[in-house]
C-alpha cells in the first residue's frame, strides 16, 4: 500500500526519531512510504489561538504536498483532527476534500487499513498509556470515560501486541495533559500544574515509560519529568511498536 | 415599543427556521417496582416502611416517633392527628411540627422520589416545615419512572405540585453530606 | 490584564495555583462529583446517551420556536394567575424586581438560588436601594457572608474549607470558635435562615424549567429553600431568562432524568417544586430576562449554548475549571459554558475565557443536552480574533509564525537555526522570559531533523 508520510513540524524539528519510527513501522508492515520533503504543519497552533484565518497559506501547502494520496498517515492525533476538521484549499478543494477523509492517525491506520493483529515488537517494560484528548475525543481512537458505551483503545490493542510490555492502570484514564498549544505558555500555571498530575497518576502506578499517540503531550510531559529528575521516560507509541 | 415587544421581535428574528419536536415520547425499559423504590429512597437519605395488614398508620407513627409532640396532617384519615383548622391556621405556626404526615398520589421506583400535590397537602408549606416528614403512598401506586411519571400525571390541574424526594440535604460545607438543611431531617414512605 | 486593569483568567489561575496542596484539594473535591456523575449515568444503562440526544432536540425544537413558546407561556402563566413581566437587560430586571418590592414598602427579602439574579447582579442593585437581601441556600449564604460571590453555579462555596467556614459562623451566626463539624455548621445556619424564612414577606427564586403548555414552572432544590420562601411569602418573584422554557409538561420526563444525575449524581433533586398558580391570597411574579440571549440565538454558532440548564457538569469534569477555581472566571457563570455564554455579553470584558481551555473535550461529553462547548469556544477564539480583541504583539507572532510555516524552506532553515541555537547557548530559551521553562525544561534538540535524516537515509535510496 501507498502512503504518504505526514510528519508534525515539532515532530520533525525536535523528535525525528519518532518520524523515524513511524516510518519504519510502516515499511515493516509491508507499505511504500513516500515523505513530501516540502512539508509543514497543519496550521492548528495558529488556528487554536484565534488565527484560523492566517492558515490559509499553510493548507493550500498542505493540500499541495498530500493531494492524490490514497492513505495519509500521521503519528499526531491533534494534527489529523486539526486537517480533517479545518483543511480548506482555494486553489484546489476536491484535493482538500479528499485529504479529509483520506488522512489517518497512525494507531488508527494500523488498527482499522492495516488491521495489524500481530506485531514483531519487544518492549519489556512498565508502560502508561497516555490516552490524548484530540486522538481519543476527536477522533475515537479510544473510548471516552463520560460516555455511557463499551470500553475500547486502538493503541492499547496495538501496545498488547508487544512483548514484554507491561501497561499500568491509571487512576484517571482520560484527563488532559494541560498542553493545549499555545495554553501551555499562555496559561502556564494550570498548564504545568496538569502535567504535574497527569504525570504523577504515572508515576504512583510505577510506570517506567509514559507512552502516547500524540508527541505534545509527551513534550509537555517530559518537561515536568526531567525538571522533577525523574528517571521515568517518554516514548512515542511509534516507538515502542517499532521497538526490539 | 415596549421590552415585551422588542424582546419577541429580537427572539423572532434570530431564531431559526422550525426544528421539529420529536415526534414520539421518550420510552424508558428501566423497570421499577416496590422493592426498587425503597432501595432507591434508602440510598439518597430516605427510610421506607412496609405497612403490613394488622398494623395501622397510627401505630407505627407512634412507633417511629414515640417522642413527638406536635404530629399533624390534612388527611381525613389520619384521625387524632388531623388538623381541623387547617384553613384558617397561619401557616408560619405550624414551624414547631414534629411530624407532618401526607398522603401522596404515587411513588418513582427509579428515583425515590414521590408525587404530592396542594390537593392533598392543603398548605403548601407543610412537608418542608415539619421536622420529620412521613408520606403513605399505595403499593401498587409505584411507577418505575419520570416518563411514566408525567404520563400519569397528564394535564392534572394543580396549584402546586412537587417530586419530593427523601430528607432535605445539604452537601455545601465540603461536600459532606447532611440531613435537615432547611426541611425535614428525616423522610419516611410508608408503603400499604 | 484586561482592558480596565482588573486581572484576566490566567493571572487570577496563577494566583490560584500558588497554594499547591489547596488546588489538589480543589481538583480531587470535583473530581469526585465528576465520579458521582459517570455511576448515576452508568446507571441508566443504555438509555443514557438517547436521553441526552432527546434533551438536546427538545431544546433545538424549543430554540427554534422561542418567540411562539413564550407567548404561550406568557397567556398560560397569566391565566393561572400570575403576574408576568419582560426585562430587556439585567438592569431592567432589577428595576422590576425593585418596584415590586417598593409596592409592597419591604426591605427585607429572602432570595434561593437564581443563577440569573447573580448574572444580573441583583444583590448589589438591591443594597444600592436599601434592600436587605439574604440568600438562603446554604452554599449562597456562606459566600454572601464572606461578601464573596459563588464559585460554582450547583456548589457556590466549593472554594471553601471547613475551617474557614466554622470562623466565617462564628464571627457572623455566634457558634463556638473552633467547631467545624458540617454537621453542626448546618444546623447553625439552618436556625439562623429559619427566622429569616418566618419572618420575610417576599422570596425571590431562580426557574429551572418553565412550560410553555401550562404556564406553569419548576424549581429544584435540595435543601428545600425555595420552597420554605416561596411558601411563607405574601409575594413570591420568580426570575428566568428566557432560554429556561420546554414546549410540554412530559418533557420534564427527560429533564429531570438528566438534571440530578449530571450535576450531583443523585437520581433526582429533594424537591422538584411545580408552581402553576399563587396561594390563596399571595402575589405570584415572574420576571423573563432577555439580557443578551436573543443575541446569542442569532450566532449560529453559538445558539446551542442556550440549551444550558445549569447542572455544572462541565465545571466538574473540567480540567482547568478544578486547577484554577471559580473566580478565576471573573463572571457569575464560570467554567466551561461560561466561557461561551460570557463573550456575548461583553466581548472586551471576556476576551480571555475561551482561552482558558485546551480543548480536551470533556466537558461536551458531559453535558446533558450535548452542547458542542469545546468547539464553540474555538469558533468564539476565531470571532474575538476578526473583531480585533486579541493583542497585536500575538497578531505579529502568529503571523510570524504562520509565515514560517507555509514556506518549506524558511521552516527548514529556521528549524535548523533554532536547534543550534538551542544546543549552543540553552539560555536563548531557557530562561525566566519563556513561561514554558517556568515548571518545565525544554526539549533536547536533535542534530538532525526528521527531513534531513529522510533525504540522508530514503530520498537518495529511493533515487537510485
Amino acid at each position: 500500500m501507498k502512503v504518504g508520510l505526514f510528519i508534525p513540524c515539532y515532530v520533525n524539528q525536535f523528535y525525528p526519531q519518532v518520524g523515524i519510527a513511524t516510518l519504519e513501522l510502516l515499511e515493516k508492515l509491508g507499505c511504500e512510504v513516500n515523505y513530501p520533503v516540502g512539508q509543514t504543519c497543519c496550521g492548528q497552533p495558529m488556528a487554536n489561538s484565534g488565527y484560523e484565518s492566517l492558515t490559509k497559506d499553510c493548507n493550500e501547502l498542505f493540500t499541495k504536498n498530500f493531494a492524490g494520496y490514497t492513505h495519509i498517515v500521521c503519528p499526531s492525533g491533534s494534527c489529523v483532527l486539526h486537517i480533517k476538521d479545518h483543511l480548506h484549499s482555494q486553489k484546489n478543494e476536491p484535493a482538500a476534500a479528499s485529504i479529509r477523509h483520506t488522512i489517518y492517525e497512525l494507531t488508527e491506520f494500523l488498527t482499522d487499513v492495516l488491521k495489524v493483529e500481530k506485531l514483531n515488537a519487544k518492549f519489556p517494560y512498565k508502560v502508561g498509556m497516555h490516552q490524548s484528548c484530540h486522538g481519543e475525543r476527536g477522533l475515537h481512537l479510544s473510548q471516552m470515560t463520560e460516555l455511557v458505551a463499551a470500553p475500547f483503545s486502538k493503541p492499547e490493542k496495538l501496545l498488547r501486541m508487544v512483548e514484554g510490555i507491561e501497561l499500568i492502570a491509571l487512576d484517571r484514564k482520560d484527563e488532559c495533559c494541560g498542553f493545549g498549544g499555545t495554553f501551555s505558555v499562555f496559561e502556564e500555571a494550570v498548564s504545568a500544574k496538569m502535567g504535574k498530575d497527569r504525570v504523577q497518576d504515572h508515576v504512583e502506578h510505577g510506570a517506567q515509560y509514559i507512552t502516547a499517540a500524540d508527541m505534545s503531550c509527551l513534550m509537555h510531559m517530559e518537561g515536568i519529568l526531567k525538571r522533577q529528575k525523574s528517571k521515568v521516560q517518554v516514548k512515542h507509541i511509534a516507538e515502542i511498536l517499532n521497538a526490539g | 415599543m415596549s421590552s415585551r415587544e422588542a424582546i419577541l421581535a429580537a427572539v423572532k428574528k434570530s431564531q431559526p427556521e422550525l426544528l421539529p419536536l420529536p415526534q414520539q415520547d421518550y420510552v424508558s425499559t428501566v423497570p421499577g417496582d416496590v422493592q426498587r423504590f425503597s432501595d432507591t429512597l434508602e440510598s439518597i437519605g430516605g427510610k421506607s416502611y412496609l405497612l403490613n395488614q394488622e398494623e395501622g398508620v397510627l401505630e407505627v407513627i407512634a412507633k417511629l416517633f414515640p417522642d413527638a409532640k406536635r404530629v399533624v396532617s390534612v388527611d381525613t384519615s389520619i384521625t387524632v392527628h388531623y388538623l381541623h383548622e387547617y384553613e384558617s391556621i397561619v401557616h408560619h405556626s405550624l414551624q414547631d411540627v414534629d411530624v407532618a404526615i401526607i398522603k401522596a398520589q404515587f411513588g418513582v421506583a427509579e428515583n425515590g422520589a414521590v408525587w404530592v400535590t396542594e390537593e392533598e397537602l392543603k398548605i403548601r408549606v407543610m412537608p418542608f416545615i415539619c421536622e420529620h416528614l412521613v408520606a403513605i403512598v399505595d403499593a401498587k401506586e409505584i411507577v418505575p419512572n419520570m416518563h411514566e411519571a408525567y404520563n400519569r400525571i397528564g394535564l392534572a390541574e394543580y396549584g402546586f405540585g412537587v417530586f419530593i424526594a427523601g430528607p432535605s440535604k445539604t452537601a455545601d460545607i465540603e461536600q459532606s453530606l447532611v440531613l435537615g438543611a432547611h426541611g425535614p431531617k428525616s423522610m419516611t414512605v410508608l408503603i400499604r | 490584564m484586561n482592558h480596565n486593569g482588573t486581572k484576566d483568567h490566567a493571572e487570577l489561575a496563577e494566583k490560584f495555583n500558588r497554594d499547591e496542596e489547596r488546588v489538589n484539594w480543589h481538583d480531587r473535591t470535583l473530581w469526585w462529583i465528576r465520579q458521582k456523575r459517570d455511576k448515576a449515568a452508568w446507571s441508566l444503562g443504555d438509555e443514557w446517551e438517547p436521553l441526552r440526544e432527546e434533551a438536546s432536540r427538545i431544546k433545538s425544537h424549543t430554540l427554534s420556536n422561542l418567540s411562539e413558546y413564550l407567548q404561550e407561556f406568557e397567556k398560560n402563566a397569566q391565566a393561572n394567575g400570575m403576574t408576568v413581566h419582560w426585562a430587556a437587560d439585567a438592569k431592567e430586571h432589577n428595576q422590576i424586581v425593585h418596584s415590586i418590592l417598593s409596592k409592597q414598602n419591604i426591605q427585607q427579602i429572602v432570595k434561593s438560588k437564581s443563577m440569573l439574579t447573580e448574572e444580573c447582579h441583583l444583590n448589589d442593585y438591591l443594597k444600592e436601594e436599601g434592600i436587605d437581601v439574604i440568600d438562603t441556600d446554604l452554599g449562597e449564604r456562606i459566600v454572601q457572608l464572606a461578601e464573596e460571590t459563588p464559585s460554582h453555579i450547583v456548589l457556590p462555596c466549593i472554594h471553601w474549607k471547613k475551617e474557614e467556614i466554622g470562623e466565617l459562623f462564628h464571627r457572623h451566626l455566634g457558634s463556638p470558635e473552633g467547631v467545624i463539624d458540617p454537621s453542626f455548621l448546618t444546623n447553625t445556619a439552618r436556625v439562623h435562615l429559619r427566622e429569616k424564612f418566618l419572618t420575610r414577606r417576599i422570596a425571590i427564586t431562580g426557574v429551572n424549567f418553565a412550560i410553555a403548555e401550562t404556564g406553569e414552572f419548576v424549581v429544584c432544590t435540595n435543601e428545600g429553600n425555595a420552597d420554605m420562601g416561596a411558601h411563607l411569602a405574601d409575594v413570591h418573584i420568580a426570575c428566568m431568562g428566557i432560554e429556561k422554557l420546554i414546549p410540554k409538561r412530559k418533557n420534564l420526563g427527560v429533564f429531570l432524568r438528566l438534571l440530578a444525575r449530571s450535576a450531583t449524581g443523585q437520581p433526582i433533586t429533594t424537591y422538584s417544586s411545580h408552581f402553576k398558580k399563587p396561594r390563596k391570597g399571595q402575589q405570584l411574579h415572574i420576571v423573563l430576562v432577555d439580557n443578551g440571549r436573543s443575541t446569542q440565538l442569532g450566532r449560529e454558532d453559538f445558539r446551542n449554548s442556550l440549551k444550558c440548564i445549569r447542572c455544572g457538569a462541565c465545571f466538574n469534569t473540567c480540567p482547568v475549571y478544578r486547577r484554577s477555581g471559580g473566580h478565576s472566571y471573573h463572571n457569575a457563570i464560570a467554567g466551561p459554558i461560561g466561557s461561551i455564554l460570557a463573550p456575548n455579553l461583553d466581548m472586551r470584558q471576556y476576551k480571555d475565557l475561551p482561552f482558558a481551555s485546551t480543548l480536551c473535550g470533556s466537558c461536551s461529553n458531559v453535558c446533558p443536552v450535548k452542547i458542542n462547548i469545546h468547539e464553540q469556544l474555538y469558533q468564539w477564539r476565531q470571532v474575538l480574533t476578526e473583531e480585533g480583541y486579541q493583542p497585536k504583539s500575538k497578531y505579529m507572532a502568529m503571523k510570524a509564525m504562520a509565515t514560517t510555516l507555509s514556506k518549506p524552506t524558511f521552516f527548514n532553515i529556521a528549524g535548523k537555526a533554532g536547534r543550534w541555537a538551542m544546543k549552543l547557548v540553552p539560555g536563548v530559551v531557557s530562561n525566566q522570559y519563556n513561561p514554558w521553562y517556568k515548571e518545565r525544561e525544554m526539549p533536547e534538540p536533535p542534530n538532525e531533523s526528521f527531513t534531513e535524516w529522510y533525504q540522508k537515509n530514503r530520498k537518495k535510496k529511493n533515487e537510485q
